[in-house]
């Protein structure tokens, strides 16, 4: 391999990882507050989750192209492109961290109440915890798409391994292509991998 | 002063009347058992004793306060609670889930723990072996002796028990109901017991309430109870044979 390109992949696989990882914080930020907001407030449901829903079936390309006219959050660079992988991210988290509570058996919340448990308490000690393997089942989705979905930053310049394959479509050259398509694939399967571990560490515990 | 009293309690949701103008007392030392069948509103009326649930109309009074000025979570970590099912919380070791109220109280960690070891060996169930086991790791009956201690943790006057040997064997179940016995002798706690078994509620009460759609047809001891002529009564003594 040439040292340049070497250079390239370090740098350009650092970026990916870097667009990921903010967009993943924000999005968990958002996405785990939201939903217990939701199992909270009945009247917020249908409208967070069909916005979260509407979000995912926009095209990703065409996200990027609506957002970069809008002034603050738009124009051209890595922090558009972090709203956008925000945005996508958020429906899994969301739907997974509402989901995820409801579920925990009523019999189980109910003697929390009895046995005099603030609705705080409740939360931190019982609901949260329960929750906790369907709340990263849902991060652990949200995150894999995400990496791939990054790699069309590159379109509107947020850098990444994107770069690579636009470069190579462009230039109709494969290896480039794969320089940019299989560390991208490798970062989805460790991540999956990796979060998969914890999620069934939680779930025995 | 009566430990718990109802005063004309009625209670709806939805249009459905599932109390209706309830009226009893518990005193100091009593085990009450509320006797029904499904629906009847044995269970409401014990969630209204602890404030989970308020009365639409009338007062339910616990040590002469009404519950609506309780403080809620003062009132529900004053009174034990034993859930249907148990309620036992998965994620929690045994010593977690029966020190439970008096961690929320602040008691410091070793007093806790002391607590939480008397409570197990009360209930014949050995600290050492079960303390970091977990709920799923136990037998029903287990769960339901773990239950009963948690319960009990932060030494209540008072215990609710909504059918907590529904879901037991036979030989478990009568197990368990000497237990209870045994531990009302020793601790002279004040009960208030759900059951839709009559057999229960003659072994374990010092008086029974019949609980029929709502109405507390008959309030008597086990033995005047025995001699009950109302129909819904008949209709569980004949159950008896």
């Amino acid at each position: 391999m040439r040292p340049d390109l070497v250079n390239d992949l370090l740098q350009l696989t650092g970026e990916h990882l870097v667009l990921v990882l903010s967009a993943m914080a924000v999005a968990m930020l958002i996405g785990v507050p939201l939903g217990i907001l939701l199992t909270r407030r009945e009247g917020l449901r249908q409208w967070l989750l069909g916005f979260a829903s509407v979000m995912q079936t926009i095209p990703s390309l065409a996200l990027f192209g609506f957002l970069i006219p809008i002034p603050f959050i738009g124009g051209i660079g890595k922090r558009t492109v972090i709203i956008a992988l925000v945005l996508y991210a958020l429906l899994p988290i969301l739907r997974n961290t509402f989901v995820g509570i409801m579920s925990v058996d009523a019999a189980v919340c109910e003697s929390a109440m009895a046995m005099g448990m603030t609705s705080g308490q409740m939360l931190r000690q019982v609901q949260l915890p329960l929750a906790a393997p369907t709340i990263l089942a849902g991060i652990r989705v949200a995150t894999v798409t995400t990496i791939g979905t990054a790699t069309i930053a590159a379109a509107i310049g947020g850098g990444g391994l994107g770069v690579f394959i636009f470069r190579g479509v462009a230039s109709v050259d494969t290896a480039q292509i794969l320089a940019g398509a299989v560390p991208a694939a490798l970062i989805a399967l460790a991540a999956d991998g990796g979060l998969g571990w914890v999620e069934r560490k939680l779930s025995r515990a | 002063m009566p430990l718990v009293e109802f005063r004309d309690v009625s209670y709806e949701v939805g249009g459905r009347q599932i109390l209706s103008e309830v009226n009893f007392t518990v005193e100091a030392g009593e085990t009450l058992v509320l006797l029904g069948r499904s629906g009847s509103g044995k269970t409401t009326a014990l969630k209204m004793t602890n404030g989970m649930l308020f009365p639409s109309r009338g007062q339910v009074l616990v040590e002469g306060r009404p519950t609506t000025e309780w403080d809620p979570i003062r009132l529900k970590r004053h009174i034990g609670y034993v859930i249907q099912e148990v309620g036992l919380f998965p994620h929690f070791t045994v010593a977690q889930n029966v020190g439970l109220v008096p961690t929320l109280e602040g008691w410091p960690a070793a007093d806790v723990e002391q607590r939480v070891e008397r409570l197990l060996g009360d209930m014949g169930l050995p600290p050492s072996e079960y303390l970091r086991r977990y709920p799923r790791q136990l037998s029903g009956g287990q769960r339901q002796r773990v239950g009963v201690a948690r319960a009990l943790a932060a030494d209540p006057p008072l215990l609710l028990f909504d059918e907590p040997f529904g879901a037991l064997d036979p030989v478990t179940r009568v197990e368990l109901q000497h237990q209870f016995l045994e531990l009302r002798r020793d601790l002279r706690k004040t009960s208030i017991f759900v059951t839709h078994d009559v057999r229960e509620a003659l072994r374990l009460g010092t008086r029974i309430g019949l609980l029929t759609r709502g109405r507390l047809e008959v309030a008597a001891d086990p033995q005047t109870f025995r001699n009950a002529r109302t129909e819904e009564a008949l209709a569980f003594l004949g159950s008896l044979d």
